[in-house]
């Protein structure tokens, strides 16, 4: 077409369009000064905007609504405050590899420099937190740049973009061309597994008599549940999945091993350390899963694949390394992989069944007439059942959210790994919901991560967002206070968060237009839930009152092996390893 | 610690070394010299990266992240066979009785004197690292009053290029 039959349109206009072509349905925003022109075309257009009540809500959101759906979330700011207000979900983003596209305006490109009024220079502060970003100081340029954005966004190794729009270049005036093709040389992952990697890693995992699939969040993003079960089914490999990765094998399957790590399983930490073979996939060998590096899984080879190369030999050496998405990956695996010639697992299996029926993930029972915040999740996982969506705050509740509940199918969990960002729930619960109108989206969550972002349940009533918000409260920080517990005298140093005494939750919740209930009681328990499940026409807050003592179990404490792993203090478990010989 | 030079063409727009900068300094890669500069084709630079890293592991990883860059196109390692060079401009105090010596000594290593004045010299000096410090040492006895340095130059030896298709990039797939 030439650019003669394309309309003329202002930037703002191109940047709208551009973002429809790019079949965008939500953004999650907040508008301002330079961001302003945008907003006058998007009054007029199918895109759903949700003003959020702070823009941090906005990234957050975003991110739920992608990891919950698979497309690419998107949230919108203007310059300076608005922009800088992002950055804390694009790092979160960033860390966990969740494609969001970030908008924001900025002064004029003729202003940039000058210290002008709300002028940040957000390109260069998302430089190291971005997969990549834009600047865009000409109408012309816009719609290439939100065409690449998803781009990068959505493939390979997904992750944020942002693009950030000069004022002039919203004001100016072009013909609309959506390329029909984009050029980016220097960017073009690989996606297929090389046939001999595979075929190298086939005759490996056959050679192996402890084998143990190390499956990352890289599976769920590649949406390779199904490979992954196949996989599974046809080797009898068992499996641990990280944080990240709950759902992309099933939780009650009996070859899923839990969660490995810090506050991993016992069997999973066992297995890893016990290991001959890791089969690694979607994964980066994250501090938080191996402990002291030096002595992780110590006699294992190790096959790792994964769509980012750089992730590949960064922190472990590799015997098999395979640059792929996990989907071909696991699908070729399942293939090339003959179980017929494969060494017999059975003496394996029954060791690490031993382990998983000996070291379940306990808790201990209520006192201080309080609640025991693990039996409350476990409920709640019973009662709600599998197929919720569940996402989590960060701290004590997000590790017993991953071990109590049902995790049984892809897509239905969001969590802040990486990052660890306080303040991820309820927004990202926000995003999970819109995206998923016809699911039920609990969100558990701290006393602590409820106070840094609750603002958006009034989004949330406002804009018929029904979201259930369970609120984990200890009083404290819980987390950091455990660890104040162990390794720092008992001295509760700014921990105590006073919750007993305010906020008052209920109230708070009732405020902000949603239903709130209070639980204080065991027998509450299931009935608070019951309610909440029966309530559709508006958010619904549970404030359970739990006991501040309560430790995440098992450990194994910051930067030591983990072969150190205890599961209640000074308790370490039997390895009885006699059993698989 | 053992220093390697890579080559790096990257897009030829706004912010490029600012992004490669904030690369190695977030992930914590030591760079001894770092310059750029345009090639003939005029969306493309070339930059040429000397770092310093404890080992093989190491340096891969500073190629991998440094690829993930959507602007940067292509990466090769250059060996110690390749032409490397270094420009440096050096003041040099030099009153009417030394500058017939200070002359002798910048002929002698190719140099040039490229301003003088009633006082001090300066001189223009292209080479290894090693040319440019004896140079240097050669110079101090007269006094050294300031100097400037361009950073490394490198190209492969022979007729072999970056582009070329036979020469496989480190991590840059096709």
């Amino acid at each position: 077409m030439e650019a003669n039959d394309n309309p003329v349109m202002t930037g703002a206009q191109a940047l709208i369009a551009s973002l429809e072509h790019a079949g965008v349905e939500v953004i999650f925003g907040v508008p301002g000064g330079a961001i302003l022109p945008v907003y006058d075309p998007l009054y007029d257009s199918k895109i759903r905007h949700i003003l959020v009540r702070h823009e941090q809500g906005a990234g957050h959101a975003a991110e739920g609504y992608a990891q919950t759906s698979g497309k690419v979330g998107v949230c919108m700011a203007t310059s300076g405050p608005g922009a800088t207000n992002l950055v804390t979900a694009i790092a979160d983003a960033f860390l966990d590899s969740v494609p969001i596209v970030a908008i924001t305006g900025q002064v004029a490109s003729t202003s940039i420099g000058t210290d002008a009024f709300q002028e940040a220079d957000i390109r260069g502060i998302t430089f190291p937190i971005t997969k990549h970003n834009f600047l865009v100081t000409r109408a012309e340029d816009i719609p290439t740049a939100v065409k690449e954005a998803f781009h990068i966004a959505s493939t390979g190794r997904p992750g944020p973009v942002l693009v950030d729009v000069t004022k002039d270049a919203m004001l100016g005036t072009a013909p609309f061309v959506w390329p029909k093709q984009i050029e980016l040389p220097g960017y073009k992952p690989t996606t297929h597994p090389h046939v001999r990697q595979i075929k190298e890693a086939a005759k490996v995992i056959e050679d192996a008599d402890r084998p143990v699939l190390y499956i990352g969040g890289g599976v769920i993003k590649a949406k390779a549940a199904a490979e992954l079960a196949e996989l599974v089914e046809a080797t009898g490999i068992p499996v641990v999945q990280t944080l990240m990765a709950q759902g992309a094998f099933p939780s009650s399957h009996p070859l899923n091993l839990g969660m490995p790590g810090m506050h991993g399983t016992v069997a999973a930490v066992g297995a890893l350390q016990r290991a001959d073979l890791l089969i690694a996939i979607g994964t980066r060998f994250d501090d938080r899963v191996t402990g002291k590096l030096a002595s992780f899984a110590p006699n294992a080879k190790v096959i790792h694949a994964d769509v980012d190369p750089a992730e590949i030999g960064k922190n472990r050496f590799v015997d098999v390394p395979i640059v792929g998405d996990a989907k071909p990956v696991l699908a070729d695996l399942a293939k090339a992989v003959s179980p017929e010639k494969m060494r017999d697992l059975s003496g394996w299996i029954h060791y690490l069944e031993g382990l998983k029926s000996r070291y379940p993930v306990g808790w201990e029972a209520d006192t201080q007439g309080k609640l025991s915040p693990q039996q409350v999740i476990k409920r709640l996982g019973e009662i709600v059942g599998p197929d919720a969506i569940y996402i989590t705050g960060v701290g004590q509740h997000q590790m017993w959210a991953t071990h109590f509940l049902p995790h049984e199918r892809a897509g239905r969990w969001a969590s802040s790994g990486g990052a660890g960002t306080m303040g991820f729930c309820v927004p990202a619960c926000m995003g999970a919901k819109v995206a998923n109108p016809d699911s039920v989206v609990w969100g558990i969550d701290g006393d602590g991560c409820f106070q840094m972002t609750n603002q958006e349940i009034t989004t949330c009533s406002l804009n018929d967002i029904p979201i259930k918000i369970a609120i984990m409260n200890n009083n404290v920080l819980g987390m950091v206070r455990q660890w104040q517990t162990l390794f720092y005298d008992q001295r509760y140093s700014a921990t105590n968060l006073f919750t007993d005494r305010l906020p008052d939750f209920p109230k708070l919740a009732e405020a902000m237009g949603a239903h709130a209930i209070r639980v204080t009681k065991p027998e509450e328990i299931d009935a608070a839930i019951n309610e909440a499940m029966s309530i559709n026409d508006r958010p619904v807050v549970i404030e359970f009152q739990v006991m501040k003592d309560a430790m995440v179990w098992p450990m194994v404490a910051a930067g030591t092996s983990n072969d150190e792993i205890k599961i209640a203090r000074d308790l370490a478990p039997q390895w009885n390893e006699e059993e698989w010989v | 610690m053992k220093s390697h030079t890579l080559s790096v063409l990257v897009s030829n727009r706004p912010g490029v070394l600012a992004r490669v900068a904030s690369l190695f300094s977030r992930r914590g890669f030591n760079i001894e010299s770092l310059t750029v500069g345009p090639t003939l084709d005029p969306d493309i630079s070339r930059m040429t990266v000397v770092v310093q890293v404890e080992s093989a592991l190491a340096l891969e990883q500073i190629v991998k992240q440094l690829a993930k860059l959507i602007e940067v196109f292509k990466i090769i390692e250059l060996d110690s066979s390749s032409v490397d060079r270094e420009m440096m401009l050096i003041k040099v105090h030099a009153p009417e009785q030394h500058r017939s010596a200070i002359i002798d000594v910048v002929r002698l290593f190719r140099a040039h004197a490229v301003d003088v004045g009633s006082d001090s010299m300066t001189v223009e000096v292209t080479g290894s690292v090693d040319k440019l410090r004896a140079l240097v040492e050669l110079l101090l006895p007269y006094g050294i009053i300031e100097t400037a340095t361009s950073g490394h130059v490198a190209l492969i030896r022979g007729a072999r290029s970056i582009t070329d298709k036979k020469r496989p990039a480190l991590v840059k797939r096709s």
